[in-house]
């Protein structure tokens, strides 16, 4: 029956294609959301307020809180992209139609959790890239060149564990409670892992809940980096970290996938 | 038709056969089987819940069938492979309303190996002048429009389009038309579901009447009218509309402004006894059932024996 067919429409696009297919998805994605200010505004701005208030103005002279905010607001904006990306972008795609379209459409295997996943780490990026330069120019703070680029490495990968988490909240959640759902875990979650505060300032049993945290974890993680750290030891938290991302990727996937097949 | 049109046919691009879904207690699709075939369009009509979006979702791959079998282009519903060679307008598509139309085409034509040239795509789906407006400021009709440039975007050999022409004014319309008709022209079958009659009386070669998730009348447009007697009568008569009622062979007679109308089976009979009845009577025009009154007629058949039966279960 395909002798009829004249034109080689089936064919799979060329490896170069199937990267311009992928690198457009995501180039999109990070478009779509720089143009949605009720994502951009507040993903963007917040961290780099909160910390202008609370790390720098309110916290004249203390060194040592400066440094260790540094390393926590970063963790505290990294949060966001993934968690509103994934939470409240796959809800509202999901529910509206559109990913049931880029279902029927021949998209490239993965490419519209990929393109997610990209924009969520650029935003990261973006992010700590602007909380550095506030933390090396208003606060006077001096770090290795490697210290720099070892914290920035953790905050983009650190992205993953909160796309995991979102794409859990976006895949069975519905566009409307998605957002506030969101919020509810992530400024909660934020404080409970001693991103605001240390936790040593707050009743021990949050410290001993703790661990459940993925944020919790990260941000051991950028303190050991900068040497703000409190000594314990770092295998446990990125195994952690990684635990966390793969149940929750695991969950969502199945959600997802029964979802789609009714 | 039945069984014997399930064997395998050279042009038999896509098929659902014995295929059924289940939403909890409501089964969406009962033993359903459809052929579609290279270069023909073919319309699934039916009232609302009857089934055809359900249909259109296993031939896509959206959903899975509880029982039976389907396949697109010799494969799986779903698989890359057959959804290289498709494409699809879906009733709802909630596409991101941040993009820019000419963005939107360009991420769809990426996924295709030789996709249609901006230019044809912009023709054949009349969105030239929206390339760069945002999706979400576009109106309803402008936003079908840029949903059929996108289903278009590869050279589909299989198009489905769900309600493609809903909301759209009649312009736009014609111009849909006239594009699915020349896409059909090079061999592209269209499986098309319509609220609107004439759409698929304009359009189609098959029609298919889904009901309670059954097929319960299917073939050419001219065949599916044929099972309706039904002629309608109108003329410019003096007589009165009682007493035209009472005629036997008359099933319904109304007033619409000077003219009387009439729906009956027997139309020669009608006809006569009108004229040796009133001599002065003019403007007479008989004209056959169109497709909508055939549909009504279908649908009311089988919800007439739906419902005897269940009094026979019942009792």
């Amino acid at each position: 029956m395909n002798a009829s067919i004249t034109l080689p429409v089936a064919a799979a696009p060329s490896a170069r294609g199937t990267f311009v297919a992928y690198a457009l998805e995501a180039k999109f994605e990070f478009l779509r959301v720089l143009r949605t200010p009720a994502f951009a505004v507040p993903t963007l701005l917040f961290p780099p307020m909160f910390y202008l208030l609370f790390g720098l103005i309110l916290n004249r002279g203390n060194a040592g809180a400066a440094q260790y905010l540094f390393a926590t607001y970063s963790v505290f904006g990294v949060m966001a992209p993934g968690l509103f990306g994934f939470g409240v972008g796959v809800a509202i795609e999901r529910e509206r139609g559109w990913l049931a379209l880029k279902r029927v459409a021949p998209a490239p295997p993965g490419a519209y959790l990929l393109s997610k996943m990209i924009m969520a780490m650029l935003f990261a990026l973006i992010i700590y890239c602007t909380l550095a330069a506030m933390a090396a120019t208003l606060g006077g703070l001096r770090l290795g060149f490697g210290q720099w680029l070892l914290l920035g490495l953790i905050t983009l990968l650190g992205v993953l564990p909160f796309c995991a988490l979102g794409l859990v909240i976006g895949s069975r959640v519905s566009a409307s409670a998605a957002p506030a759902l969101v919020n509810f875990i992530y400024l909660p979650m934020a404080f409970l892992s001693g991103l605001w505060m240390p936790l040593k300032m707050l009743p021990p049993v949050l410290g001993q809940l703790a661990p459940l945290w993925p944020s919790y974890h990260l941000a051991q993680l950028a303190l050991a980096t900068i040497g703000a750290g409190d000594g314990s030891a770092l295998l446990p938290h990125v195994g952690a970290l990684i635990a966390f991302t793969a149940v929750c990727f695991a969950i969502a996937r199945r959600t997802l996938a029964s979802s789609a097949r009714g | 038709m039945g069984q014997t049109s399930l064997q395998a046919s050279p042009d038999v691009v896509a098929r659902l056969s014995r295929a059924s879904k289940r939403y909890g207690n409501l089964l969406a699709l009962d033993n359903f089987s459809l052929e579609v075939r290279r270069g023909e369009v073919l319309a699934l009509l039916g009232p609302n819940g009857a089934g055809k979006t359900t249909a259109i979702s296993l031939l896509l791959g959206l959903l899975a069938a509880d029982g039976g079998e389907a396949s697109v282009l010799g494969e799986l519903p779903g698989a890359l492979a057959a959804r290289r060679r498709i494409g699809a307008m879906l009733q709802t598509t909630g596409v991101p309303e941040m993009l820019e139309v000419g963005e939107l085409i360009a991420l769809f034509r990426s996924y295709y190996a030789a996709p249609r040239t901006v230019a044809d795509i912009v023709e054949l789906a009349g969105v030239g002048d929206l390339l760069r407006r945002r999706y979400g400021k576009l109106s309803g009709g402008q936003q079908r429009r840029v949903q059929f440039a996108l289903a278009i975007c590869g050279r589909a050999e299989i198009l489905f389009l769900d309600e493609p022409t809903t909301g759209l004014d009649v312009e736009a319309r014609e111009t849909m038309w006239r594009t699915i008709r020349s896409l059909v022209a090079d061999g592209c079958a269209v499986v098309l579901t319509t609220h609107y009659l004439e759409e698929a009386e304009a359009l189609a070669n098959r029609v298919a009447v889904i009901a309670s998730g059954r097929m319960i009348a299917e073939g050419s447009i001219d065949a599916i009218r044929a099972r309706v007697a039904q002629k309608r009568i109108r003329c410019v008569s003096a007589l009165g509309l009682d007493a035209i009622a009472r005629w036997p062979e008359v099933r319904s007679v109304v007033r619409d402004g000077e003219r009387i109308e009439i729906v009956t089976d027997a139309a020669e009979v009608v006809v006569r006894q009108l004229l040796s009845e009133d001599a002065a009577l003019s403007e007479l025009e008989v004209r056959r059932a169109g497709l909508a009154e055939a549909f009504v007629e279908i649908t009311n058949e089988v919800a007439k024996d739906a419902t005897t039966e269940a009094a026979r279960e019942a009792a």
